[in-house]
């Protein structure tokens, strides 16, 4: 462990091309994009669902993606993908790995988006209607904040496998934290491999912590229920996958 | 780890390489493709049944001294943040094994489904409706025999869906292990990637898939038939 | 005004809500739907605003036929109101009350001043406005759903048992303060309840319907319970008919006779041998009833001392010349002496009478030799 210590305090190791601050730089870049190509056509796509109630069979097969290996569809896809491209650095391992990533980020987002809008009492969605809103009034106005909580779970969850995953991506050549963990690994050099572990689980954390941030100010307190210092209901990355198990069980 | 720019290969149906050829590769190397698929399967399923059995007291807890449950959600969900690898990294530092060895995937697995069960225990055992609980109370049952014969049943159905999402994300993590060289299903990827040198190699890559595919299925399949099993009344309430 | 013709509503599956149902609900009155589950109260009503199209038939607010208005548009200018509220639980109190009005554009700052003002109207602190529905109760969630509705002064308000959800002692109070925000503003009310004595209290007519969303009977409430038009509408009223129709007669003028009375705080020993039962009626120095008083009841200690409140019975309640029957008789029946006490306007003491007295003005009535005309 102590050897992780003084790996992790060594002044080199943070700068320069292949220095910790530039792989987190690396790591949130990779993870930045897929999470916004994911929301981009999830979070529209769950809103539509969630609030004309049709088309729910797409948000079970988004779920059913969970059963593939993400690491062999890392492989896969590189190993489909990366003849097709020459000559340009990056590329051959970032475009599998943000095919992957994309695919990753879209079910929890799609789903409890989903789940989110489904979830708002019929009573307030009734009283919206029946006082003359229209229909995209209604989804934007009241369904939509009340479905908050719900939806930054769906973030959250997705941030946390897209950031878990691209770490996992190093192994296909990708840069990133996770680079410190293979390239530790095949050179036994442990220090490194531990502080790669500890340096991905780190920024895991921090993230979820800025997107926690986010969702305390951004959730009305009428509806998280943060009124005195009561503690807010759990709506965290966990409780996502909570959600989609309390979805599953109807 | 190095990985060598690749040329495209020749026509994929009838060349060495092609995807359809996973079956020969199977029986090529069918001793051992058994053996991953079973350290994979055990891999996979032992931290849910571990996982289960750690997080049915530690809800019951969560639920019946409400203080504890905020910070039980604040740890779980830390705990779930962590990446799998950085997981199965750290093992044998904490754990003091060698990094091959898959227990460091099992323990850390472990650590997961109970950090995911004990919040879909906890908020499973709250979603029964007082007063039934309130009526076994009543009619004489002990606090441990209510947990038993009332509670819990009822909340099966929500347990199970947990231990599905537990049990197929496992499969797929375990998978993961394989990059850093711990025997399971995953090798079949590292294989598949190592030899895709000249071109692409196929055939483990789609036994990997196809197997990981099947047995998270089958995971699935088990854990679905053994709620149905467990819960007779939700099948009549159906049927109606 | 708002009128219904051979409205009918049929579903996919062969259910029929509402068949051929004609009514008229006059401006300005409060219109009751009531009948059984499964009458089609809810889904004629929901067919004023347009939330449920009808298969057949016409609906017109004041002439102007519903179909023919954008839904949206329509139902801005209705005011809707609902069982559990249906508040927003992401917008404050006072946000909430200014939805309609922002939605038709009004500028903001008059909207929520005149939304504070509605809040007042509904009898809810002002402190209230800034905060989430879930801090508040259901009564108080009530009265904020029926300020959202009022907040753009629609004509016609439309309200689906908006009382049912809340307990009877919070529903009693709702209720009241209802008909005197009505007997304010005047507005075209369809309001739906399975509740007949609400109907009963609340209506300037009731629709009864029948399961299968016909038209049972049509009448004020006072003609429903002395007249109900078949045996549905005879047993969906209920019991104890009689009894109920006295409180839409007024008592007329009641023949109040002279009561003895002894002043809170005066010797006790003063009410000794004033009245033949021995129940004396206390008042205070302005001659307001306070309760009666047993001079046999009182033990020996206290028959030194003055009259003082603990000693007094509380049971009766009070009529007025302005009563109905049924207050009058109510008056005489729980009294404790039997005479229930006739107050005037300020509350002063005018005199009491007896239970038998009042019958033989209820039976007066019946029999047509005093004509009362319906309160």
């Amino acid at each position: 462990m102590s050897s992780t210590f003084s790996w992790l305090n060594d002044p080199d190791n943070w700068h320069g091309a292949d220095g910790i601050l530039s792989r987190v730089g690396e790591h949130l870049q990779y993870s930045a994009i897929a999470l916004g190509i994911g929301a981009v056509i999830a979070f529209p796509l769950g809103l539509l669902i969630g609030h004309t109630r049709r088309g729910s069979w797409l948000v079970s097969a988004a779920n059913a993606l969970r059963a593939l290996p993400t690491i062999g569809l890392l492989v896969l896809l590189y190993v489909i993908i990366a003849p097709q491209i020459h000559g340009r650095g990056n590329a051959v391992y970032l475009i599998p790995t943000e095919i992957v990533l994309v695919l990753l980020a879209i079910p929890p987002i799609l789903a409890n988006t989903y789940a989110g809008v489904q979830n708002v009492d019929p009573a307030v969605r009734d009283a919206a209607t029946g006082m003359g809103m229209t229909g995209g009034q209604v989804l934007g106005r009241v369904e939509l904040p009340n479905a908050l909580p719900l939806i930054f779970s769906g973030l959250r969850s997705a941030t946390l496998q897209v950031i878990a995953t691209a770490t996992i991506a190093a192994y296909i050549g990708l840069g990133g934290l996770g680079r410190f963990v293979y390239d530790g690994q095949a050179s036994q050099d442990f220090a490194q491999r531990t502080s790669g572990a500890i340096l991905v689980a780190a920024l895991a954390v921090v993230v979820d912590f800025v997107l926690a941030t986010v969702q305390r100010y951004a959730v009305s307190r009428g509806v998280s229920g943060r009124f005195s210092r009561r503690a807010a209901g759990p709506a965290d990355a966990l409780g996502a996958n909570v959600a989609q198990v309390e979805v599953a069980a109807g | 780890m190095t990985s060598g720019r690749m040329t495209p290969a020749g026509t994929l149906a009838d060349s060495n390489s092609s995807p359809l050829k996973l079956f020969s590769y199977f029986s090529q190397n069918r001793s051992e493709v058994l053996s991953w698929l079973g350290y994979h399967a055990w891999l996979s399923a032992l931290p849910v049944l571990a996982g289960l059995l750690i997080a049915l007291p530690l809800g019951y807890v969560a639920r019946r001294y409400r203080w504890i449950y905020p910070p039980m959600v604040t740890l779980t969900g830390l705990l779930y943040t962590i990446p799998s690898i950085a997981l199965f990294v750290a093992m044998p530092g904490i754990l003091g094994t060698q990094i091959l060895d898959p227990i460091n995937v099992a323990v850390a697995l472990t650590v997961y489904t109970v950090a995911l069960l004990v919040r879909v225990v906890a908020d499973g055992l709250g979603a029964v409706p007082e007063d039934v609980s309130q009526a076994a109370t009543a009619m004489g049952y002990t606090r441990f025999q209510r947990l038993l014969r009332v509670e819990l049943p009822i909340s099966i159905p929500v347990i199970t869906a947990g231990l599905r999402v537990a049990a197929v994300s496992n499969v797929s993590l375990v998978a993961v292990a394989g990059t850093i060289g711990v025997p399971e299903l995953g090798q079949l990827f590292s294989n598949g990637f190592q030899l895709s040198v000249d071109g692409p190699y196929y055939p483990p890559i789609a036994l990997g898939l196809v197997l990981c595919v099947l047995l998270a299925l089958a995971f699935d399949g088990v854990i679905l038939l053994a709620n149905r099993a467990a819960t007779p009344w939700r099948r009549v309430a159906s049927a109606r | 005004m708002i009128r219904l013709e051979s409205v009918t509503k049929r579903y996919p599956d062969g259910t029929v809500a509402v068949d051929e149902l004609s009514l008229v609900a006059p401006s300005g009155q409060i219109t009751v739907l009531v009948g059984p589950s499964g009458c089609g109260k809810t889904t004629s009503l929901r067919m004023i605003n347009r939330m449920i199209e009808p298969s057949g038939g016409r609906i017109f607010i004041d002439d102007q036929d519903v179909s023919k208005v954008a839904p949206a548009r329509l139902r801005r200018g209705i005011g809707y109101v609902i069982q559990h509220a249906g508040l927003f639980p992401h917008r404050t109190v006072l946000d909430n009350v200014a939805t309609v009005p922002l939605l038709l554009g009004q500028r903001r700052k008059q909207v929520r001043a005149q939304a504070m003002e509605l809040l007042e109207r509904v009898g809810l602190d002002p402190n209230f406005a800034n905060r989430y529905p879930a801090q508040l109760s259901g009564g108080q969630q009530q009265r904020v759903g029926v300020a959202r509705a009022l907040a753009a002064d629609p004509p016609v308000m439309l309200m689906d048992e908006p009382f049912s959800a809340v307990d009877p002692v919070v529903r009693a109070q709702l209720q009241e303060e209802f008909l005197r925000l009505q007997s304010d503003l005047g507005k075209t009310i369809v309001f739906v309840t399975h509740d007949i004595d609400e109907a009963i209290k609340l209506g300037d007519q009731v629709a009864v319907l029948r399961v299968g969303g016909t038209l049972a009977q049509l009448a004020t409430p006072a003609e429903l319970l002395s007249r109900p038009a078949d045996a549905f509408v005879a047993g969906f009223v209920g019991r104890d008919r009689g009894y109920r129709a006295l409180g839409f007669a007024a008592a007329g003028e009641l023949p109040v006779s002279e009561e003895p009375v002894i002043v809170l705080g005066a010797p006790l020993a003063g009410a000794r041998g004033l009245t033949a039962d021995g129940w004396v009626l206390v008042v205070d120095p302005a001659r307001r009833p306070q309760g009666w008083l047993s001079v046999a009841g009182v033990d020996a200690a206290a028959l030194d001392g003055p009259v003082t409140a603990d000693l007094l019975n509380l049971g009766g309640t009070l009529a007025t010349q302005a009563s109905t029957l049924r207050e009058a008789l109510d008056a005489a029946l729980s009294s404790p002496s039997g005479r229930g006490v006739v107050v005037a306007e300020d509350g002063r003491l005018e005199g009491t009478i007896t239970a038998s007295e009042v019958l033989t003005r209820i039976e007066a009535r019946s029999r047509g030799t005093q004509p009362v005309s319906p309160a």
